[in-house]
């Protein structure tokens, strides 16, 4: 997905070396992928549901968590 | 002492020789306080000796800010997978275990570029949608080295 868009990041984080990240978002299973610190998606997906779901947050999002319309 | 068996170093050599592009890992570490990060200097160093599109730029996450801040990283040990642009793909931790074949598919996918886009594993509807993103989305994925 990040080679897809220049928008989307991608990290893969060890969450036994990172417990506190773990304990941020709540990690009790693996994998588990958290889309922009809010929208949760556990365990592996089929890949159309995936982006379906890591993207539908955004969609509904017109108050723009992360600072709303940016100028180019 | 490797870290891979021979077998498997034979088989990742194969699938690394089709690299169709040469891939850069930037390894973010720092000296002191940070057990992880010399088993990932370890990893890398051997997982770069494979091919020689793979190399290895390795960034002290204490003095190099700059680059620090250019790759927004926030934690070591990092690895930014980049190939001739930045598409945004970092890994925080050794790459043990099951982060080490995602890894390895990381820098397969960077070396292909589009291209490995094209291939069967994103749908015409995904494709679509991703097109569309014009927002971050900052996807952190929780793993586990078992």
């Amino acid at each position: 997905m990040a080679l897809a868009n220049p928008h989307i990041r991608a990290t893969v984080v060890e969450a036994t070396e990172f417990p506190d990240l773990a304990r941020q978002y709540r990690v009790t299973g693996v994998p588990k992928t958290v889309v922009n610190g809010t929208t949760e998606i556990l365990g592996a997906l089929p890949e159309e549901m995936f982006v379906a779901q890591a993207l539908e947050g955004l969609a509904g999002r017109d108050t723009g968590a992360d600072g709303g319309s940016s100028t180019p | 002492m490797a870290l891979l068996s021979d077998s498997d170093r034979l088989k990742l050599q194969e699938v690394l020789a089709a690299m169709p592009a040469p891939v850069r890992l930037v390894f973010f570490t720092q000296t002191l306080g940070c057990e992880m990060c010399l088993v990932t200097r370890q990893i890398l160093d051997e997982l770069v000796g494979l091919s020689d599109k793979l190399a290895l730029e390795e960034v002290n996450f204490i003095l190099d800010k700059d680059k620090v801040a250019a790759y927004g990283v926030d934690r070591v040990p990092a690895i930014a997978v980049v190939g001739d642009t930045d598409p945004g793909i970092r890994f925080y931790g050794a790459p043990t275990g099951y982060e080490f074949m995602s890894l390895v598919d990381a820098v397969l996918l960077v070396s292909g570029g589009s291209s490995a886009l094209e291939g069967e594993d994103f749908s015409d509807a995904s494709l679509q949608r991703l097109a569309a993103v014009d927002q971050p989305v900052d996807l952190q994925v929780f793993v586990t080295p078992t």
